[in-house]
């Protein structure tokens, strides 16, 4: 056990839990936008960061990475944490104009925008929190979309934003994009849906025959898991 | 070439490396660096080996790397038995025949050498040889000696101490220089703690730009968890106008894994890897011919001086990225990711490259290595500064007379470096600023010209020592302009992880884009300090976290340029272009009609020998006139 203080209160964390784990577990808030259970921690967005005391020395760190540490003493709301908190929102807000998200965000924190940061119109809402491909990784565990490019012109999407051949239409990236920038569109019918440029063909359930998944995705859990297709041709309502 | 096995082996290559390097015969080095080649060394190899076979000379031609004095290339020495060896500078393929006439001759009338050696330093075994016997000859005794030239005068070489003294490829002359006996000694006499140790001794920090210290570094290596470690070196200088590890790769390769395999059999790696960057083909070449030779003599490889140490190297080329000579980006490339940096929180010599216990260190760190081991810790310890220990590489370019690599002690004055080392500034324009560290260093300003060039000065006077790239500039620099140059440099090299490097730098840019175009505005000064304070505070890696430094230094030491900038619409340098105008001062215009045949965009009129004017409704203020006029009749605003 790691034994510390969070905004002057005494806290014991598992070891490996980091601080920001220790704090949510002890009902301290953090804002985040890059972290989530199913797939960890980046680093990415920094809304996160604390500030870690330990003697005279003070660092301003990501508390989803760092480890929580016997003696630390961490601030959680101090002016250098704040500082960089309002930034990272201010340049949220000029990169991702229609996120409601950020906006939302930034209204709980009494965050403006920066007059002198002109507002983006080529990024969408996507802010680069990197949830999409990790899920997509280590979650579905394709590795469909990735990274293009650096720096202000990264992007997400499939290699060479060519149709993807190993995407199963799951859906995973667009539920888990927490500001919906990833558009995923069915048909009316419910027959086909397309994300990513390509277009999906669904399957009926064999019990109420409504479309309930694409063939792609049953034919990739059927190869994975070892289960007969024909043993997924029932929707979860119906099995 | 055989085995080389034992302490009888290495004396034996020793021996035939002194014979290649000091002959019986005469011998002709080409300095074939990147440097030379770029000034044309090739053509004038190629123009020697042809003449030497059609005259049928006994001559042994050789090529050799770069000395550092990159303005005067190419170099060409010439050593004649028991003569002094003498540098020809700026030679040129015209110039050969003459050369080898005056070789054959043993004159210097037709071309005069542009320095003279007596000796040569062995740093590693300590001491010099003299290339003659007595005083130098009565005909050579007006051609200054190289410690004669103010280039040289003041540099003590340790990391580059066989750059341009030794053929890159010839494992003998690398050995004859006191190459790999450090190794032997380690491999044969020494604990891997005792080395360690030594290396703390010697207070060596890390050259790339951390400036951590080396024996610490290796010590927690050691001592991390782990079956398999590994030893990285990285090679992927990247700074603008910085090339000291380009230098050092492609002058002594034998350096860099001279350096590796101790370190790897100090913490007890079996695998090393340099990563180079691919816009260095010379320095991979030459890398990769000297692991080959390594690996055949055994020097790399299954037991290691018959000790029973493995070790090995290979090499990763770096596709381009800045970042990736970021540790942590380094690894994630090596391992085949995209190269972008994860945090240190835990460290990468217990978790780092393939999640094992890993010890990067920069190539002129490597460098130094061997050098310490055998002149021990403390002769290291002894040179330089107290908490900057040894000898520093720099690369001075930029509005410099001397332009090249110096190394010279750590704690050398910068007046020293620029005025003395440098040679000033050309033109006999005044001295502004200096930018250390690379592109996320800072400016330091002439009043600072004194300063003591070691890791605390730099970082006290809000810059930084990086890797060693010294970018000087005269009064005709805008600083506005040049930390707007260093952002638009770093914005673009951003990997585009975090929040605060990816958005934050490029929203700098912009702002300091408009304040060099006029548009300024109040407060803007502020935003910028105010930004550069929580970007430096809240990225994920040192890109970000000293993006801002060019910034805060230029707006700490030049605040006024900014003012002028933003309130009077006035650019002091007169370089924004957006804020100047150019016009004639019709006192001086003689009316030769240079400037009118110069202007690309033709908006000077006047007739012969009268006064000529500018229209500047069509000028571009591309300035070609201004360099072009002869009689100062120009006037920029």
């Amino acid at each position: 056990m790691a034994k510390f203080i969070i905004d002057g209160k005494k806290i014991e964390a598992e070891n490996g839990a980091t601080v920001l784990d220790a704090a949510r577990e002890n009902g301290i808030e953090i804002p985040t936008l890059c972290t989530h259970d199913e797939v960890g921690s980046a680093g990415a967005c920094r809304l996160c960061v604390v500030e870690v005391k330990q003697g005279n020395r003070a660092k301003i760190v990501a508390s989803c990475l760092y480890p929580a540490e016997d003696g630390i003493a961490v601030d959680t709301k101090s002016e250098r944490v704040m500082a960089v908190r309002r930034l990272v929102l201010q340049l949220l807000l000029a990169r991702c104009p229609g996120s409601g998200l950020i906006q939302d965000l930034a209204e709980q924190m009494g965050v403006k925008p920066e007059p002198r940061f002109t507002a983006d119109t080529d990024k969408g809402k996507c802010i680069l929190c990197r949830l999409c491909v990790r899920t997509c990784e280590q979650v579905v565990g394709v590795s469909a979309i990735g990274f293009s490019f650096r720096g202000a012109d990264k992007t997400v999407g499939t290699p060479f934003h060519e149709n993807s051949q190993v995407c199963i239409g799951c859906g995973a990236c667009a539920y888990i994009c927490p500001t919906g920038h990833i558009e995923m569109e069915t048909t009316k019918t419910g027959d086909s849906r397309t994300i990513w440029g390509r277009t999906f063909k669904m399957a009926t359930c064999k019990v109420c025959g409504r479309y309930f998944a694409p063939e792609d995705q049953l034919k990739y859990i059927s190869r994975t898991a070892g289960v007969p297709l024909e043993n997924l041709a029932v929707c979860i309502s119906c099995r | 070439m055989s085995k080389i096995k034992t302490l009888d082996d290495l004396n034996q290559a020793g021996k035939r490396g002194l014979a290649a390097l000091i002959p019986s015969r005469i011998k002709i080095m080409v300095g074939m660096a990147t440097s030379g080649i770029a000034s044309g060394a090739q053509e004038v190899y190629n123009a020697l080996e042809a003449e030497i076979k059609e005259r049928n000379l006994d001559i042994i031609l050789s090529r050799t790397a770069s000395m550092g004095m990159d303005c005067m290339e190419p170099l060409v020495d010439v050593l004649l038995p028991g003569k002094p060896r003498l540098a020809y500078s700026k030679m040129t393929a015209k110039k050969a025949p003459a050369l080898l006439d005056q070789v054959a001759k043993g004159t210097i009338e037709a071309i005069k050498p542009f320095y003279r050696m007596d000796e040569e330093e062995f740093i590693v075994l300590g001491g010099a040889k003299r290339y003659f016997k007595g005083a130098a000859p009565a005909y050579l005794r007006g051609i200054p000696t190289i410690q004669e030239i103010p280039f040289y005068k003041k540099q003590v070489k340790i990391a580059t101490r066989n750059c341009g003294l030794i053929d890159p490829e010839s494992l003998d002359e690398y050995i004859a220089k006191g190459g790999y006996f450090s190794l032997y000694k380690a491999l044969t006499g020494m604990k891997p703690e005792a080395i360690v140790a030594d290396v703390i001794a010697s207070g060596l920090r890390g050259r790339g730009g951390g400036g951590f210290r080396t024996g610490l570094k290796w010590k927690s290596c050691r001592d991390a968890e782990g079956e398999i470690k590994y030893v990285i070196c990285n090679g992927d200088e990247g700074d603008p106008g910085a090339y000291m590890d380009r230098s050092v790769m492609e002058g002594d390769p034998h350096s860099v894994i001279e350096g590796m395999i101790i370190g790897a059999f100090a913490i007890g790696s079996h695998e090393g890897y340099i990563y180079v960057r691919n816009e260095y083909p010379l320095a991979v070449k030459n890398l990769a011919f000297a692991i080959a030779k390594a690996r055949k003599c055994g020097l790399l490889g299954k037991n290691i001086f018959e000790t029973g140490f493995d070790f090995d190297i290979k090499i990763s080329k770096g596709a381009g990225a800045f970042v990736c000579g970021e540790s942590t980006a380094l690894m994630a490339s090596l391992e085949g990711a995209a190269g972008e940096p994860r945090a240190k929180y835990i460290h990468t010599v217990e978790h780092g490259l393939w999640d094992r216990p890993s010890n990067l260190n920069n190539v002129e760190t490597w460098a130094n290595v061997p050098a310490i081991l055998t002149r021990g810790g403390k002769w290291f310890a002894g040179i330089g500064a107290k908490n900057s220990t040894g000898t520093k590489v720099f690369s001075l370019v930029g509005k410099i007379n001397n332009i090249g690599l110096v190394e010279v002690p750590m704690g050398t004055p910068l007046k020293d470096i620029v005025y003395e080392i440098g040679g000033g500034i050309p033109g006999g324009r005044k001295f502004k600023a200096v930018q250390t560290g690379g592109p996320s260093g800072g400016c330091i300003p002439e009043k600072l010209i004194d300063l003591p060039v070691d890791f605390d000065e730099l970082r006290k006077a809000g810059s930084m020592m990086g890797s060693g790239g010294m970018i000087i500039m005269d009064d005709r620099t805008c600083m506005v302009d040049i930390a707007h140059y260093f952002i638009e440099f770093l914005e673009s090299e951003s990997c585009g992880k975090c929040v605060p490097c990816r958005e934050g730098i490029r929203r700098m840019k912009d702002i300091l884009e408009e304040i060099c175009a006029g548009k300024g505005q109040a407060g803007d000064i502020e935003l910028l300090q105010e930004m550069s304070k929580a970007i430096i505070d809240g990225s994920l890696c040192a890109l970000g976290g000293s993006a801002p430094n060019p910034v805060l230094s230029t707006i700490q030491y030049f605040r006024d340029e900014y003012e002028a900038h933003i309130s009077e619409k006035r650019c002091p340098a007169a370089v924004c272009k957006a804020l100047i105008a150019y016009s004639i001062d019709k006192k001086k215009c003689t009316g030769c009609g240079v400037c009118r045949k110069k202007c690309p965009v033709k908006c000077i009129t006047g007739e012969k020998k009268k006064p000529h004017v500018i229209d500047r409704k069509k000028c571009i203020k591309c300035g070609a006139c201004y360099e072009s006029c002869k009689f100062d009749a120009i006037t920029v605003k």
